[in-house]
Parts: structure tokens; sequence; C-alpha cells
């Protein structure tokens, strides 16, 4: 086994040598074009169009009698071609939504394929064996010459989409404004259709039908984790998808009863999963930690808020305050309260006492900036949207911890110094 | 009689699919169907692992759970994560797809299940799996009994639950207004497409059971616009879907399933030209009527 390994890393087997090559040019070569799929948000189109092609396969292969890449390939394309069609028909002319037609042209071609397979292989042809190898893919299937023809439809893909990668990025962000540029907007939808199901088409030898959407849109997707930059994004694709080729061969030399589709499969959507998690800035664990950052913050702010409005009814904002005082303004349970005041007399805000804890100068300034902001903002409200002031409350309580200095400046300058807010409340200046 | 237990096996997956995916098309969520159907392969696998039967009620529960943890992961991508809907449901449903597959694949010999029966199921040998009492009286094929009891459950949930589901799937907002939970009734509906699935899965595989959740529904949708109309009538085109579909893989000597969903497609196309309210082909020809009428009418006033 581990020899194996070895002997397939070293690719010192001329076999070992085409089917790596070939493995990582085809899935490297979807994820390319895939990543337009991607961001035409046509994944699931890119699904029914990949098993659409298995009718034509079959019947390329029942006209053309063998095995032959010149024969199955043109007749995997006009199919993926005509199933694209077809869905666009069925939600032009009848009430069916698209995600049903997607649904439906999916099943009924995979299952006319099926039945055409199954047709081929009880007739008896000798040269049928393997062709069932479209469905989950077979990378060591790959001969040599399978290879030549295969890579040069990849790189001519590559290539056109190097030549008009501007194109088509204005045309997957902005159609309308492509158009208004005088690019033929049309013709390069075509060519990116087109691009797609050959995509496709070369794409099923390494994953097979099955499987073959995720090849187009699971490297594209996790590329977007990390990137704002196309061309990035598109590298990035490229590489997992050339990773997941690789891995695809070797499970192929290592377990030759084993289809290689899964495989290529499980790991572009490793990488994908774990962007999706973790990537920094986008990931969902970092929006989680974004938000219950927010939270702590809106939770102290409201803590040394309550501080101050008790100064306020006081008419005196140095007594102390004992932790019922501010629960009563601001309800939370204890042991939550006194962990925030902890926090909050390390940074200064609150300093502790025997009784209790009292507002430090800097707490003083935070909590009435606060209450500022709240009641200006109430006054915006009612004086320039017109909202009854019995309905300002609610949004105040939001906005006034995300108001940035700036803002806060504009908002005194445009309601002229105001000195109380809609309830007759004064507001605190400097 | 084998072709009798075949279509009637057919036929019961196809009511019971038919009926759930009425809802599925109304509620856009066709491909969710899709998703779930591939989606609970790796749930099959375990549980068979665990107990090493086919038919059990740990199945369809461990079916269940795949179905509702595929949803909330799509969601769970979807809102949290900003991944586009498409993508979502793409990353997600492949990946479990392919977790299954490579599953089969190392537990060859563990799992009686293989890649070919997973994408079309054995349909064909249906009749010969029956069930024995320890009497020694025959009671007829096992898959007879696992699909009438999940058809019974659908009957009875949709029954049971009409109004709720009706609400939720055309007046969502009305809905919440009268204190129907969405979400509760949302869930409810993946775990029983889930469990359709499962107990479809091994007998017609993966492709045909999409094919009835999503086919005779979209047929039916175009021939009313009465919802209860439609339940029926899809069932109806089911059941006309499985016969037919039955004799067409006879006579080409192929894969039943792969028959079936081409019989389904077929009908499909018939409604797409002919339906009378719906049909491309009288729109057309009302069309031209009022055109007609429009240019008499004009000719008269001038």
């Amino acid at each position: 086994m581990y020899e194996q390994i070895i002997d397939f890393l070293s690719l010192s087997d001329p076999n070992v040598r085409t089917v790596v090559l070939g493995s990582i040019l085809l899935t490297s070569s979807s994820a390319i074009i895939g990543a337009f799929t991607f961001l035409r948000k046509k994944a699931l189109v890119g699904d029914a169009v990949a098993h659409s092609v298995l009718p034509g396969i079959c019947l390329a292969f029942m006209i053309g009698g063998a095995k032959d890449p010149l024969i199955l390939i043109p007749g995997a394309f006009l199919a993926g071609w005509l199933s694209m069609i077809l869905i666009d028909k069925i939600t032009l002319h009848s009430r069916i939504k698209e995600d049903t037609a997607i649904g439906m042209v999916l099943s009924v071609t995979f299952g006319l394929g099926i039945l055409m397979l199954t047709f081929i292989q009880h007739s008896g042809n000798a040269n049928q064996s393997g062709l069932d190898h479209f469905l989950f893919g077979k990378a060591a299937a790959m001969l040599g010459s399978d290879v030549i023809i295969f890579s040069a439809i990849a790189l001519l893909m590559v290539l056109t989409v190097s030549f008009l990668f501007k194109e088509f990025a204005l045309v997957c962000f902005d159609r309308e404004y492509a158009s208004s540029m005088g690019l033929p907007v049309k013709r390069l939808d075509f060519l990116m259709t087109s691009l797609t199901v050959l995509a496709v088409v070369i794409g099923i030898q390494a994953v097979g039908v099955v499987l073959m959407a995720a090849m187009l849109i699971t490297p594209a997707a996790a590329a977007r984790f990390w990137t704002d930059n196309l061309k990035l994004m598109i590298i990035m694709a490229a590489v997992i998808g050339a990773v997941s080729g690789f891995t695809g061969a070797l499970v192929s030399y290592l377990y030759p009863s084993m289809p290689t589709g899964p495989w290529i499969v499980v790991v572009a959507s490793v990488f994908a999963f774990i962007s999706f998690f973790f990537a920094p800035k986008k990931g969902i664990l970092q929006y989680m930690i974004k938000q219950r950052r927010i939270r702590l913050m809106i939770n102290e702010e409201n803590i040394i808020k309550a501080g101050y409005h008790i100064g306020e009814d006081r008419k005196d904002f140095t007594s102390s305050m004992t932790a019922t005082d501010l629960i009563r303004r601001r309800p939370m349970p204890e042991s939550k309260l006194k962990g925030h005041l902890a926090k909050l007399t390390r940074q200064g805000y609150f300093r502790k006492h025997s009784q209790g804890w009292e507002l430090t100068n800097a707490g003083y300034k935070k909590g009435s900036r606060l209450v500022r902001i709240h009641r200006l903002w109430e006054l915006y409200l009612t004086e320039y949207l017109n909202i009854a002031s019995d309905h300002v409350h609610e949004d105040a309580e939001t906005i006034e911890h995300f108001i940035t200095p700036e803002l806060e400046k504009q908002l005194e300058q445009t309601l002229n110094y105001p000195s109380e807010d809609p309830h007759q409340s004064k507001i605190p200046y400097e | 009689m084998n072709a009798f237990w075949i279509i009637t096996t057919g036929s019961l997956v196809a009511i019971t699919c038919s009926l759930l995916g009425c809802y599925l098309i109304l509620r856009k969520m066709a491909m969710i169907g899709d998703a779930i159907s591939h989606a609970v392969l790796p749930g099959i696998v375990i549980a068979f692992l665990y107990t090493g039967q086919r038919d059990s009620m740990v199945m369809l529960f461990a079916a269940a759970l795949t179905g509702v943890f595929t949803t909330l992961l799509i969601e769970l991508i979807h809102k949290k994560g900003k991944l586009q809907t498409d993508a979502s449901i793409g990353v997600t449903f492949t990946l479990l797809f392919a977790i299954g597959i490579i599953m089969i694949s190392v537990f060859a010999g563990q799992v009686d299940l293989d890649q070919d029966c997973v994408l079309y199921g054995e349909i064909a040998y249906v009749p010969f799996d029956v069930w024995l009492l320890d009497s020694g009286i025959n009671l007829g094929p096992r898959a007879i009994w696992v699909l009438g009891g999940v058809l019974l459950i659908i009957i009875a949930f949709i029954s049971l639950g009409y109004k709720p589901l009706y609400a939720t799937t055309f007046d969502p907002g009305f809905a919440f207004t009268i204190g129907i939970s969405i979400p509760l009734w949302h869930y409810l509906l993946m775990s029983l497409v889930s469990i359709t699935t499962v107990a479809s899965f091994e007998i017609v595989g993966a492709i045909l059971v999409i094919a009835f959740l999503v086919v005779p529904p979209a047929t039916a949708y175009l021939l009313t616009d009465d919802f209860k109309k439609m339940l029926m009538i899809s069932s109806g085109i089911g059941i006309l879907t499985a016969g037919s579909g039955y004799y067409l893989a006879v006579a080409l000597n192929g894969s039943i399933a792969g028959a079936m969903a081409v019989m389904a497609g077929i009908f499909f196309t018939l409604a797409f030209f002919f339906s009378p309210s719906h049909g491309l082909l009288f729109k057309k020809l009302r069309k031209k009527r009022a055109l007609l009428q429009g240019h008499e009418e004009g000719a008269t006033t001038i």
C-alpha cells in the first residue's frame, strides 16, 4: 500500500502520468468554467445538464458502435444543450417554475439514459463494457489517446476564458451595463453556456454524470469565501479542482474497482466546507463571533446607560448604585450583570465601592454620549420622518450603539443643537 | 403475477411521491426534494451497518434525521454563510451522496446495496422478496407492505394537516397571522419526504423518486387549478406512469425505473401541449381566436 503510493507519487509509470495529467486537466478546467456557472447562479441547471448528457452518450454509442471520444463528445454536447433549451422552453411557455423544470428535465433525461444504457447492456454488444463508468467516473479508464483529446478541449476552454475574461465577468455581474457598452451579450451567453456544457462533457470521464455538478460549483463556492477578486477566485477554484482530480487519480490507481467521482467530490467538498465555516471575514464561525461581540458591546453600553439614567434621576452622577438599582433599569440576571460590571470596572467605566458601583468620569462621558445620540435620533425621526413620538424609542435603542462621531455631529447640526427630545427629556451635551 | 406486483409497487411509490410532490413544486422546493433524495444515502448505509437489515424502523428514523439534517445544513450555509441558494443545495447534497457511494464501495461486503441499485433500484426483484410468516403463510412481497404503510402515513398526514399545509403553502403570511407555525410544517414535510425517499430508494432508486416527486405533480398542475383535484390527478398519472413504464421496459428489455421516468416525461409533454386549460396548443388557439375576433370587431366599427 505504502509502496504503491510512492510508486504513484513518483509518476514513473507512463500510465500513471497519463491518468494524473488527464484528471487534473479535466477537473481544473471544469472548475474554471464552473466559476462562471456559479456566478450566474446556474448550479442546479448544471446538475440537470450533467444528468442529461447520459442519453446523448448512449445514443452516440448506438449510432457509432464504439466508445470513441470523437463520437461520444458531440452526442453528449448536443444532449446537454438540448436539456438547457428544454428547461428554458418549459418555463417560458407554461406556468411551471424553473426549479420544477430543472427537476423534471434532470430526472426524465437521466431515466432515458438509464433505459438506453440497460438496453445496450442487454443487447450483447461487446464494446459496451465500461460505458457505465460514465455514471460515477473512472479516471483510470482514460487511455493515452483520450487524454490528448480531452486535454486539447480543456486547453481550448481555458484559453477562451482568458481571452474573454473581462467580457464574461461583465456579463455575469451586470448584464445591462455590458449591453450598454455594446458587448454582444446574447452571443457571450451562448458561448458561456456552450463552455459549461463542454466542461460537463469532458469532466464526466473522471467524475461521472451523477456528481458532475459538484465539480462545476463546489471549487468556485469554496474560493468565493476567501476573496472578492474574480481572477484570484478562479485561480483558487482551479487549484482546488486540480487537487481533487489528483486525489481521484490516486484512488483509482490504488483501488481499481472504486469509482473516482465520489472521491473527487468529497475532496473538493472538504475544501468547500472548511471555507464555509472557517474562512476569515466570510466564514460562518467568524460571522457568529462578530455577532456575539456586537451583542456583548450592546449589553455593556446598556449598563453604562442605565448608570447614567440613575444619575440623571438622582441629579447626582457620582452617587453609588447597587446591582438591584441597575437591574431595575435594565432587567437581566444578577450574575450576568456582575460579570459585565467586573469587565466595565477593569476598563475604567465604573468604580467599585463597598456599597456598590459608581460611574467614573469616562463612564459618565460614554453614558451621556449614548443618551445624547438616543434622544437626538428620536427627535430626528419625529421631525424629519414624521413618526409618532411614542414609536421612536425602539429604533433609537438599536441605532445608539452604531452612530459614528461624524454622524453624531451631522445630527446635531441638522437639528440645530436642540435642548429637549420629543418626550421633553433634556439632551445632554459635553 | 410478477407484472402485477411490480406495477403495484411502482404505483405505491408513484402515489406517495406525487402527493408530497404537489406541495414541493408549489412551495418552489422541487430541488430540495431532489437534494434530500440524494442526501439520505449515507443515513441508509449507516442504518444498514447498524441493524444489518433493510426494512426497519431504525432505517426510516435515520432517514428522516438525515433529511432534516440536510435541510438544516443547506439553510445554515445559505443564511449564515450567505452562499446563494442554488449553490448551497448543490454543494451539500453532492457531498452527502458522494459519501454514501464511497461507504457502499468500502463496506461492499456488509451492505446489500450497490451503485446501480442506488441509482435505479431493484424493482424487478420485488416479487421474489416475499414476507413469509413463521407458520408458512405467504403475505406477498415485503415492499408492498412497507410502501403501503408509508402511503398510509402520508395520507393521514395530508388529511389531518390539510388546512395548515394548505395555508403555509399558498399564503405563509396569512398562516403566520392565524398562529400556524411555518417552520413546524416545513420540517414535518421535509421529514416525510425523507421517509418516502428511503422507503422507495432501494426499490426504485434515486432517479425514479425524483421523477415521481416532480413530474406527475407538474403534469397535474397544467391540468387543473383546484388543489384537491391536483392531488388526485397527480396520483392517477403516477399509476398510469408506473403501468405503462413497466410495459415499455419489458418491450425494450431495459431498466424499469428508467422506463417509468421516461413515461412520466411523455405524460408531461402531452399535458404541456394538449392540456385544455394550460396547454400550449389551446393557449395559441385561444390567442388566435381572440385576435381574429378583435379584427372582426375592428372591421365592423370602421
